[in-house]
């Protein structure tokens, strides 16, 4: 008798297309027979039949329950992605996002049909308005990313309203999110980037000469992405306001003072909100997310649309024709609503304590986690500050004695079964984890990580090849990036 | 303490470590001037029980519909297994899949998409998603601006696409300086005439926008469309319903070369209607354009092994390798209902989904039949339609549809809003989803609300 195999816990898996056999369907999902199109022109129909995989419904639900489990995910692992704020998700805010009328709902069907999902939203609106002081809310971009697309776009409105055509820069320091010069540039923006000091703060003098009469705003992150809270945030605010450019406040970083302190009380005139770091929406692999936008008085009247208003009792889109001045429309309709509410559940479950105790733990988890790490032999960037909700090791040391790299150490970590952190971003510290426990992590959690940390620090001093090849126990081993890039293969083609 | 695990010890613990008495004093560096006191604007927490509760009284509020309105957003049967596993806690709470080893799963869906999506549209490449159908038509319009090497910054779009959609564009390349030109469409038969191009063959353009079917559900003469388009040095970027390409002519077929970008809604794919998202937009391009195609890219690729594996690719067009110089801001998509649209097209197959096509063709067939046998409702249009059609009503339409609507029915989206010149239009669509009896139910309802008018027209009831 031949040795047995066990297969290994999570197999290498085919392609949906590498199981399909002509004539095989789902029965069950078959609408029925309908009679043949015959009224339309021949010449504007399909001949082949499209690709598609030909496979029964267990196939279907076996493949993609199998491909999951070759996924970490805040359900199966502690996930300390920096800026991400991979908190978890609570499920009842997904089962009470998903209840049947309120995925049956009509885009365009009237008011009248849905008081009760738009007074959850116009509440959404307020309470968002409240945990950052400002004076409006607009909750229509579908993303962080867009979000800062409608509130750089409210700048550049603001200004040509009052006919201010010469302002043409946006101020963007170093330590920025990649999508800052990027928005700036797709608003039709120059981007002029100034460095940060030692200690992790915006560089005043290289501000205070930065500004002008052609400075449209300057767009921080605050805490930054180096995890520490902008010190001389109200000299920041002064410089650019008296050179009559505005600033905007990227949310990413929201968690670290929820219920602390409030970016409208911080001077900012426009700020986007991550609700899917936040208020804990999930990241579904990369969105959907929702990027809601809050502004001062003066940039009222450019939020994009909708809104959600309330008269009387009476909810309602308030929609072109209420907001003449607006930027315009982010979707073709409310934005991500389900994703909305669910952050609007989150809200509720939390309340004004809960909010607060946000801030407190996430930043209690952060610099427990930083404490532990610098007593166990790591480098922090910036050991002199307080940590935020997040923090950076620098393993430049480590690479320099060694050979091990951020990368190669990320990497270890994901066989211990931890995700790793952010690496090599902000791009300003080399060799950088960036790491955000959040406040829903357990101390054991953290001290368990630590001796993970600890444990690749030793691998990498002793046996370094060990970490630079890793991970050993995932699905697949280190990817050929290279290679994806120079022999494109972005799309499955049928054996000839 | 929602979600926070720590007990007191914990806490006591952990400041210690930390050196720290409370805290408060973690928060040491925000200037104390700065710091708020609390949230009234906030109300207090309430029990997973206590919302629950509230939320399904708000969700029965809204209630029950019968509906026949599409506008952009159709309402499909949703197999149950979709979105079993689509919540299934390792999909739902993963992120970008940027640790690739870690998150195989992801990455191969994306790719099986990608390459369902390439398939469906009959195109070389696809990316990973983007938002939804509108903001993809901006972000096809900025893609076709980068690729005109002349540096044309104008672009043809006709009225005829969705109006929605148009407004979005204007929104992500207002600031760019990219002018949008609109075209008409013809009255009669409701879709752009290739006659009516010629005024604009002496004005360069970087591409010419093609909706198939447009915003009427009226279908275009894509093939004259696209080869107009190339013959004046434009690109075509084609904005499609995924469910109608199981039937209609792909885009990568149309014309003589086919067109070059293709965009459109995923919403039919599973994903449900929820007052207008999540959805997510997908845009599948040639090779030759990859490079300017915005949005995350999956590449099959082998590991140290040589083992396949599937990992983020191309991403030197990216925000945040290329910041300023990106092809777009765009970082995350909509991996979530691009998941249930895999799944979603993977249960379907190719003849499940032209049987879905088919199926809401002929519905929509029935129901303008049953609806223009009403004395009065006629079809604006003369041209050929796929699963929605406007409809002319011998009334207000606003008024038509608040009566329907006091009876149970959502009876279809009017046209004035945005057509000043379709007053008393309306929008119908009828899916799979729709019975011989509902259609029958909307119909006598129609018909009893267009009579009684008729005996009693409002202004009598209202003296």
């Amino acid at each position: 008798m031949g040795h047995f195999h066990p297969p290994s816990p999570i197999p290498n898996l085919m392609l949906i297309f590498d199981q399909s056999r002509s004539g095989r369907r789902a029965h069950a999902q078959s609408p029925g027979a309908a009679p043949a199109a015959d009224d339309l022109p021949a010449e504007l129909l399909r001949g082949l039949p499209p690709p598609l995989p030909e496979v029964s419904e267990l196939d279907v639900v076996r493949h993609y329950t199998r491909l999951s489990q070759q996924n970490f995910s805040i359900d199966t692992q502690f996930y300390p992605l920096g800026s991400c704020t991979m908190k978890y998700n609570p499920r009842a805010c997904n089962a009470l996002a998903m209840l049947p009328q309120l995925l049956a709902r009509h885009p365009l069907a009237d008011a009248e049909t849905g008081q009760g999902v738009l007074a959850c939203l116009f509440e959404l609106q307020e309470m968002l308005q409240a945990v950052t002081g400002m004076a409006g809310v607009s909750l229509a971009p579908m993303a962080g990313a867009q979000g800062e697309f409608a509130g750089v776009a409210m700048i550049r409105a603001y200004h040509v309203a009052r006919g201010d055509a010469a302002r043409r820069e946006i101020i963007v320091p170093d330590a920025a999110h990649g999508t800052n010069p990027a928005t700036a540039i797709m608003c039709g923006y120059q981007v002029r980037e100034i460095p940060t000091d030692r200690q992790g703060d915006v560089d005043l003098d290289a501000l205070r000469a930065a500004v002008g009469p052609h400075t449209a705003g300057l767009m921080l992150t605050n805490p930054s992405t180096l995890g520490v809270f902008e010190q001389t945030i109200v000299d920041i605010q002064r410089i650019v306001h008296d050179a009559g450019g505005l600033t905007y406040y990227d949310g990413a970083n929201l968690n670290a003072i929820l219920g602390r302190v409030r970016p409208g009380d911080m001077g900012f005139d426009v700020i986007h909100m991550n609700l899917h770091k936040t208020f804990s929406t999930p990241h579904g692999g990369g969105g959907p997310g929702a990027g809601p936008v809050g502004v001062s008085e003066r940039l009222l009247p450019f939020l994009p649309i909708p809104l959600v208003v309330e008269e009387r009792g009476f909810y309602r889109l308030a929609e072109e024709a209420d907001r003449p001045q607006s930027i315009g429309r982010m979707s073709a309709f409310g934005g991500n609503v389900g994703v909305l509410l669910r952050a609007w559940v989150y809200a509720r479950l939390l309340g004004r304590e809960g909010m607060q105790r946000v801030a407190d733990y996430a930043a209690l988890n952060a610099n427990y986690l930083a404490a532990e790490l610098r007593r166990a032999g790591f480098d922090l960037a910036f050991p002199e500050r307080r940590a935020s909700h997040e923090f950076i090791v620098t393993l430049k040391k480590l690479k320099d004695a060694t050979g091990v790299t951020a990368m190669d150490f990320a990497k270890r970590l994901l066989d211990y079964g931890f995700h790793a952190p952010t690496t090599y971003f902000p791009l300003l510290v080399p060799e950088c984890l960036l790491i955000e426990p959040t406040e829903t992590e357990a101390k054991a959690t953290l001290d368990a990580f630590v001796a993970a940390m600890v444990k690749v620090k030793q691998e990498a001093e002793t046996e370094p090849a060990l970490v630079k090849a890793a991970p050993h126990s995932l699905p697949v081993r280190r990817l050929d990036d290279v290679r994806a890039a120079r022999e494109l293969d972005l799309v499955w083609k049928a054996p000839k | 303490m929602p979600f926070i695990p720590h007990t007191e010890q914990d806490v006591a613990e952990m400041l210690a470590s930390i050196g720290a008495a409370s805290i408060d004093d973690l928060f040491d560096e925000i200037p104390a001037e700065l710091r708020c006191a609390g949230l009234p604007g906030v109300p207090a927490g309430l029990t997973e029980m206590a919302v629950t509760r509230l939320m399904h009284g708000r969700a029965a509020q809204d209630g029950h519909w019968s509906n026949f309105t599409g506008a952009g957003a159709y309402e499909h049967h949703i197999p149950a297994a979709i979105w079993q596993i689509v919540t299934r806690g390792e999909f739902y709470s993963a992120y970008t899949p940027y640790q690739a080893e870690a998150s195989q799963g992801t990455l191969q869906l994306l790719y099986e998409y990608q390459s369902m999506m390439a398939g469906l549209t009959a195109m070389e490449v696809s990316n990973a998603s983007l938002y939804d159908g509108a903001s993809a038509l901006g972000e096809a319009i900025l893609m076709a601006v980068r690729a005109n090497k002349a540096g044309v910054k104008r672009v043809l779009l006709p009225a005829s696409v969705h109006p929605r959609y148009r407004a979005v564009a204007r929104t992500v390349v207002g600031n760019q300086g990219i002018e949008l030109i609109e075209l008409p469409y013809c009255m009669e038969r409701g879709h752009t005439l290739p006659e009516a191009l010629e005024a604009h063959a002496a004005e360069p353009a970087a591409a010419l926008v093609v909706p198939q079917p447009n915003f009427f559900g009226v279908l275009e003469p894509v093939d004259a469309l696209t080869d107009w388009a190339h013959a004046h040095g434009m690109l075509a970027i084609g904005v499609v319903n995924p469910v109608s390409l199981a039937l209609l002519k792909p885009p990568g077929q149309w014309g003589k070369r086919g067109a070059d970008i293709c965009v459109g809604d995923g919403q039919p794919l599973g994903i449900p209607l929820s007052s207008g998202g999540p959805y997510f937009g997908f845009m599948t391009t040639r090779q030759a354009l990859v490079r300017q195609m915005p949005g995350r890219i999956v590449g099959r690729t082998v590991d140290m092994d040589g083992r396949p594996g599937f990992t983020l690719t191309l991403q030197a067009r990216e925000q945040h390798i290329r910041r300023s110089k990106a092809t777009s801001n765009i970082c995350t998509n909509q991996g979530l209902l691009v998941t249930a649209a895999t799944l979603y097209l993977a249960l379907m197959g190719p003849q499940g989904l032209k049987e879905v096509a088919l199926a809401s063709h002929a519905r929509t067939r029935a129901l303008v039949d049953r609806l223009t046998a009403i004395a009065g409702v006629t079809r604006v249009f003369s041209g050929a339609y796929f699963h929605e059609a406007a409809l002319r009503l011998p009334a207000d339409a606003d008024e038509v549809l608040r009566a329907l609507r006091a009876q149970g029915i959502l009876g279809g989206h009017p046209l004035a809003r945005d057509y000043a010149e379709l007053a008393d239009g309306i929008l119908v669509c009828a899916t799979e989803t729709k019975t011989d009896d509902d259609l029958t139910d909307y119909a006598q309802k129609l018909s009893r609300i267009l009579s009684r008018r008729r005996e009693a027209p409002p202004c009598a009831y209202k003296s």
